[in-house]
């Protein structure tokens, strides 16, 4: 069991997505969802967030919020630099 | 998942791996070092070499703290377990890490000493708070992305009055190891022609903390995060200022990456940390103000300073190229024990343990496509 667990341990320095979906009176923890999974967290490393914020989740704690707006500009960047050379990616691209 | 899915998506790798094979130009070499596991792990599990024009290939670097932190350190660690009468726990990566002479911690465990592998620095509160009467110390690795929740915990400890919980740390910064790696290009038979930026240890300290790469070194640096996308997307990005320049810090990963980083998390790290003068990476050697200490207000809770423990210089396996392949200059299959005697279920270097290890990335994603990243048979 104990090799089970530790076979795949989780890369050290990966923070996962993770939505915050409620926040704890004392503003210090939050309560995240992620892939169907809700989670208690530390917000003691970030400032500033609320209900609906997507996180990356790194050994417990908040590391940082994700910018919706950066994601959409990253992805349309990402649709450019492929049509660049590809027709056929284009007609469903995000 | 949210931020995940969307950044595999596989019409836009198609896209972007077209575009790198009509940027590239064909009399040229590109050699993209990844600086993170992350990304080592990223583009072998998701095939990205294949995707490659065969004059571009990653290199891998040496972020991998499991893997650089040096035998003697580890050596220390189970013998603090089996000396004194303390919980010890840490992260799971680093239980099976073999030290000197085949020990691990695992093995210590199974010896006696009470080892614990918790998942987040709070676990290690909570170990400390529901047992008063008993030492409880957190080996604390990682690069700046696993420190400053290593800080919250020693500022929690302080102002809750815990004084049965003290951090053996090894933390380790890195921008000095990226320095040590592109100085010694000429001397190690290495030549890097761009970096990939780390995707989360930079959410921490931000972009401009790269500066010194275009600088000081004259070599392109693109942040990028983990995400398969992403990692193509930054190669493109690299070609790109291989090809026209000028060199520069460019941010692929904006949407968790900003200029200055977590100033919050920065700030609590200055608070808590001070800088060794000196600190020994395996593969690197002893490179100056790479890694961080206890600060002195802090030091009830440091354990080097709490227990007295002695070591020996750890000793390396014979045979084991884990030193090289964390500096770039081999591939895992170019050591003479990778998959023969060094499997992940019998590791005999770190680079095959970690999860974030070039060795167990090469075993578990790319040991049967024969070419790796270099073109070699394995």
């Amino acid at each position: 069991m104990i090799k089970l667990l530790t076979r795949k341990p989780k890369p050290m320095c990966l923070a996962i997505p993770a939505q915050i979906i409620a926040i704890e009176a004392d503003g210090r923890s939050a309560t995240v969802a992620l892939g169907g999974i809700h989670k208690a967290v530390s917000l003691a490393l970030i400032e500033d967030a609320v209900v609906g914020d997507y996180v990356l989740l790194h050994v417990g704690y908040a590391l940082s919020k994700i910018s919706a707006e950066e994601a959409e500009r990253t992805l349309a960047l990402m649709v450019e630099a492929g049509l660049f050379e590809t027709a056929p990616a284009a007609p469903d691209a995000r | 998942m949210r931020y995940v899915d969307e950044f595999r998506d596989q019409d836009l790798a198609r896209g972007l791996a077209a575009a790198i094979a009509a940027a590239v130009e064909p009399d040229r070499e590109y050699r993209l070092m990844e600086f993170c596991g992350g990304h080592t792990h990223a583009v072998f599990r998701h095939g990205i070499p294949d995707l490659m024009p065969s004059n571009l290939r990653f290199l891998h670097g040496p972020g991998c703290p499991v893997c650089v932190l040096p035998m003697a350190r580890l050596d220390q660690a189970i013998r603090l377990a089996l000396e004194h009468p303390v919980t010890l726990c840490t992260y799971g990566d680093l239980l099976r890490v073999p030290a000197t002479g085949g020990q691990t911690l695992f093995k210590a465990k199974a010896a006696g000493a009470d080892v614990r592998l918790i998942y987040s620095t709070q676990d290690a509160l909570a170990l400390a708070r529901r047992d008063p009467d008993r030492q409880v110390v957190f080996l604390a690795i990682g690069f700046e992305t696993t420190t400053p929740p290593t800080a919250v915990a020693i500022e929690t400890a302080r102002a809750e009055g815990l004084a049965n919980f003290s951090v053996l740390c090894n933390h380790v910064l890195t921008p000095p190891a990226l320095r040590a790696i592109l100085a010694s290009q000429d001397s190690g038979g290495l030549r890097i022609d761009g970096i990939l930026g780390p995707s989360h240890v930079s959410t921490l300290i931000g972009s401009e903390a790269y500066r010194f790469v275009p600088d000081e070194f004259g070599l392109p640096i693109v942040i990028a995060g983990f995400e398969p996308l992403d990692v193509m997307h930054a190669t493109l990005m690299l070609v790109d200022q291989i090809n026209r320049g000028p060199v520069r810090v460019d941010n692929q990963y904006r949407r968790a990456v900003t200029a200055s980083g977590n100033a919050k998390a920065l700030a609590l790290m200055a608070e808590v940390f001070t800088r060794r003068a000196a600190f020994e990476w395996r593969g690197l050697g002893v490179l100056p103000d790479s890694a961080l200490a206890i600060a002195e207000p802090y030091a009830d809770f440091d354990a080097e300073r709490c227990f007295a423990v002695r070591v020996a210089p750890g000793r390396e396996v014979k045979g084991c190229d884990c030193a090289s392949v964390l500096r770039g200059v081999k591939t895992p299959t170019d050591c003479r024990l990778f998959g023969r005697v060094c499997t992940p279920d019998n590791p005999l270097g770190a680079c095959m343990v970690s999860s974030e290890g070039a060795c167990a990335a090469y075993w578990s994603y790319g040991r049967f496509r024969g070419a790796g990243a270099t073109g070699q048979v394995a």
